[in-house]
């Protein structure tokens, strides 16, 4: 086991666009939105960053191939920059080259942006693409929700849990980040819903009706992150650190042999296992302060509450509806309400979801500041379908946690 | 005319296909009733069509798949396609249910159309081979909205293996008529049929070429008008097919049921159709006469033999007549044969181009839906790949052939989706594993809510994926679909 990457980089300095439908802004407006609250929490110049990290998930349908358009939206001195592709995992898989740069001595300082504009598309929901020639002749062109819901149909039959029961917890996962979305100044949707509209809502698919799917949004956000040494010297005290970053990919197993029982995410559990481990976190239950999960559905966050060993197999419904994960409840999950009400711009999210952690450790969350000192956030994202994915987890802590 | 008695060459085994969907006559006359009163007489009874995702090449699959049940499909030398609707003008329409069907390579493989007999001859020529064919008729044609023929077309495929061995039906007769008596034509190209006047086609076409036929091809076959037990007489004008056989001296009563009123006149395949649902019903000894219609006739005699009683079972006509789903949304039929222009929205605008290499590559992955099975573990996986996927072991280049077109499946996942665009919303998919390992997420066909949950059993079958409209190419591959009634196993 390699020693890791605990405590060996720090966070300079955090931005994040507004998320939502920024008819005003093309991709570039998004960028300089997010990078120019992150240096300037930097305190730093743009000639101090020495590599780059650009994620953007759908390129064909805003910025482009390369890493060009963040060289040029932001006019970065002729440093390089890598472009980050990684399905939804793409924000955070961007953090980490950042990271593992830095960590490595190669560099100084280096950030991470990531940027998705998803609203010039024509219509709601992700644009539909290719998967590859191979998929383009034997795969599903199936829907974002269509291959999420899946996981629910497996879930009541393992387990025995009743449709209206399985309805009404994703419901509450829903609710629960509506409260939360309504608080946050940045979120995308500000509205707080009843488990009765949930319920109520048009199917999308089966059993996942409008207001269990994530909102779709444009948005940018970033990371400059650097050693810890460095960020003393500049100044920052207090520091948030980098304890854990671990992805994991599928490789065809659960969507290929018959090993997997569709109830979970093999990914998220791989991830979770070495991320903790890195981390030296021996019982998350208790030392997670909070988490930022990728609830692109609430069926998502429900068994990812099981994936990440915060609730026991079968169990996560039950725990849902008992508020484990509400603002107030043991371990608060989305308290800035989620790629469900904050937005989902792809590329961005993984990078959101840190800087709300960022923000939590260091009391700057403003109205939806947990109050009980949190000292360690975990945020994760899953990318692809519950059958093939990529799942990337990132703790981030204060010093000594 | 030639006549052969003789030939060892005869009919060894039958298959058919029937779409579900059974579209109501009446539905049909309930909207066009107020611009086409007239078609108030033929809006009884139903008519086959099929789903969204099926074509003359699809049906034609069931229908090979059918006949082949319990037999060994490496015996197969030799396809014979019959159809007037086949969706390819310049790309071999057999050559595509041979990949589905997984055929040998070394196939000699035909398509035949031009001609409602088209079915019947192709029949013909594998009669006067020694070669093992595989004939197959599949029918899909598309008419106005409020025109007869709209009522009377139905879609569905019927196939026969023919060849030397146990043979379940000899053939004692054949006479062939060729003129060009015009009672309705199609320019190649051209989406709809023309016809002329049924009461001229029925006197001076039905009655006198084909009456005509029965009679001398009965006489030249020495067979006795009386010892007919099987009139399969593929003209669907009423009262006509009784008429003719009388004036043959053949008993009226063994008109075979012609199917218009459940399965509706199905062209090429028509006449096979008829033969077929015979042939499930036939005692060794019967004899059935087969007759077609189209620029001519053809006209054969069959002999039963014993061995119809120790053919592997099999749907046939009378197994898929029992498969029904009744239909009433005539709307939904008519935008599925693009004969209504229904908006279908910003996400069915992806590019469906289909890369000739890709396929020409993995033919076999996506037109056989051939797997893998390692020599050494015996683990079998979807699709075939250089490396294993076996977590146990990391074997590399030992993975054998292995079709599983035929395995049953069983429901790991699904849901119904509403948002992806699809033909026939919602869209329902999963993961399916196969009896005996291997697993795909697939597309379901032919579904409603009450059809999926998971651990339901089902079987996989060919249908259209997509349509590249811009370049006119049509992708296929395998989807699962409800077994059958009489192929399920419970549970």
């Amino acid at each position: 086991m390699p020693s890791g990457i605990k405590d060996k980089v720090a966070i300079l300095g955090m931005g994040c666009a507004k998320f939502g439908e920024r008819w005003d802004k093309d991709a570039d407006g998004l960028m300089v939105e997010a990078f120019d609250e992150a240096i300037a929490d930097a305190g730093i110049d743009v000639t101090q960053i020495d590599a780059a990290w650009l994620s953007v998930a759908f390129d064909a349908q805003n910025v482009g191939p390369s890493g060009i358009p963040l060289a040029v939206g932001l006019r970065l001195p002729g440093i390089g920059v890598t472009k980050v592709e990684n399905y939804c995992a793409s924000g955070t898989d961007g953090f980490r080259g950042a990271v593992y740069a830095v960590a490595s001595g190669a560099c100084d300082i280096a950030l991470a942006l990531g940027v998705e504009k998803l609203k010039d598309t024509g219509y709601g929901g992700l644009p539909v693409r290719t998967r590859g020639t191979t998929s383009d002749m034997i795969g599903v062109v199936g829907s974002a929700p269509g291959n999420f819901a899946q996981i629910a149909s497996a879930y009541r039959a393992k387990y025995g849990v009743a449709p209206d029961d399985l309805k009404r917890a994703i419901g509450h996962v829903s609710v629960k980040s509506h409260d939360n979305g309504a608080l946050n100044p940045k979120a995308h949707l500000r509205k707080k819903i009843d488990i009765d509209t949930v319920i109520n809502a048009p199917m999308i698919a089966e059993p996942l009706g409008l207001f269990d799917c994530c909102g779709v949004s444009d948005g940018a956000a970033c990371a400059i992150v650097t050693t810890p040494e460095i960020a003393r010297s500049l100044g920052k005290t207090g520091l948030v650190l980098v304890k854990a970053i671990q992805l994991a990919t599928s490789n065809g197993w659960e969507s290929q042999s018959t090993g997997w029982d569709g109830t979970y995410f093999h990914t998220t559990r791989i991830a979770a296992k070495k991320a903790y481990a890195e981390a030296g976190i021996e019982n998350p239950e208790d030392d997670i302060s909070l988490t930022e999960v990728h609830d692109c559905f609430s069926i998502t966050e429900l068994v990812t509450m099981e994936d990440l060993f915060l609730s026991a197999d079968g169990k996560g419904w039950k725990d849902v509806l008992d508020g484990k994960f509400d603002s107030d409840g043991k371990i608060p999950c989305q308290i800035d309400g989620g790629l469900k009400c904050f937005g989902h711009p792809i590329g961005a999210s993984g990078l959101r979801m840190i800087y709300e952690n960022y923000l939590q450790l260091l009391g700057r969350a403003g109205d939806r500041q947990r109050q009980d000192s949190p000292k360690l956030a975990l945020s994760h994202n899953l990318g692809g379908m519950p059958n093939q994915n990529v799942s990337s987890i990132a703790i981030v802590g204060l010093e000594g946690a | 005319m030639t006549v052969s008695t003789t030939s060892p060459v005869g009919i060894l085994a039958f298959g058919a296909y029937v779409p579900r969907r059974r579209l109501q006559r009446s539905a049909i006359h309930a909207v066009n009733k107020w611009y086409a009163p007239g078609l108030g007489g033929s809006a009884k009874g139903e008519k086959a069509i099929g789903n969204w995702d099926e074509d003359p090449i699809t049906m034609a699959v069931e229908a090979g798949r059918d006949c082949l049940t319990g037999l060994d499909r490496a015996s197969v030398d030799a396809l014979r396609l019959a159809s007037t609707t086949l969706p390819n003008a310049d790309r071999s329409n057999s050559g595509v249910v041979k990949e589905a069907l997984t055929l040998s390579d070394q196939l000699e493989a035909t398509d035949a159309g031009g001609s409602q007999k088209a079915g019947t001859s192709a029949l013909l020529q594998a009669l006067s081979s020694d070669q093992t064919s595989l004939v197959i008729a599949s029918e899909q044609r598309l008419a106005r909205a409020a025109s007869p023929a709209e009522m009377s077309y139905g879609e569905a495929a019927a196939s026969l293996l023919v060849g030397t061995g146990d043979v379940i039906a000899n053939c004692i007769g054949r006479y062939s008529v060729t003129v060009d008596f015009v009672d309705h034509f199609r320019e190649s190209g051209a989406r709809f049929d023309y016809d002329w006047e049924s009461r001229w086609v029925r006197d001076e076409g039905i009655v006198k070429i084909a009456g005509q036929a029965i009679i001398d091809a009965l006489d030249a076959a020495g067979v006795e008008p009386s010892s007919v037990t099987h009139s399969a007489i593929a003209i669907s004008a009423p009262g006509a097919a009784a008429k003719l056989i009388k004036s043959a001296g053949i008993d009226p009563k063994t008109l075979v049921d012609n199917q218009i009123a459940t399965i509706g006149h199905t062209g090429t395949a028509y006449p096979l159709m008829l033969l077929v649902a015979a042939l499930q019903k036939a005692q060794p000894g019967d004899r059935i006469l087969v007759t077609s219609f189209g620029q001519g006739t053809d006209v054969l005699v069959f002999e039963v033999t014993d061995a119809i009683t120790k053919l592997p079972a099999r749907l046939g006509v009378e197994g898929w007549l029992a498969e029904k789903v009744e239909d009433t949304n005539y709307q939904r039929y008519l935008f599925h044969r693009g004969l209504v222009e229904t908006e279908t929205g910003m996400r069915a605008e992806g590019d469906q181009k289909q890369p000739g290499t890709t396929l020409y590559r993995q033919r076999k992955t996506v037109l056989g839906l051939v797997g893998g099975k390692c020599t050494e573990t015996g683990a079998v996986q979807f699709p075939k790949s250089d490396i294993s996927v076996s977590p146990n072991n990391r074997t590399q280049f030992t993975q054998e052939d292995y079709p599983m077109a035929e395995l049953p499946v069983r429901v790991v996942t699904y849901t119904a989706d509403s948002l992806t665009f699809s033909p026939d919303p919602p869209t329902f998919y999963g993961n399916i594993d196969f009896e005996g390992g291997g697993r795909l997420t697939a597309e379901f066909t032919d579904v409603t809510a009450n059809d999926v949950e998971v651990g339901q059993e089902m079987r996989m079958v060919f249908r259209i994926k997509s349509k590249d409209t811009l370049r006119g190419f049509t992708k296929y591959f395998w989807k699962a679909a409800p077994r059958p009634t009489s192929q399920r196993k419970g549970g």
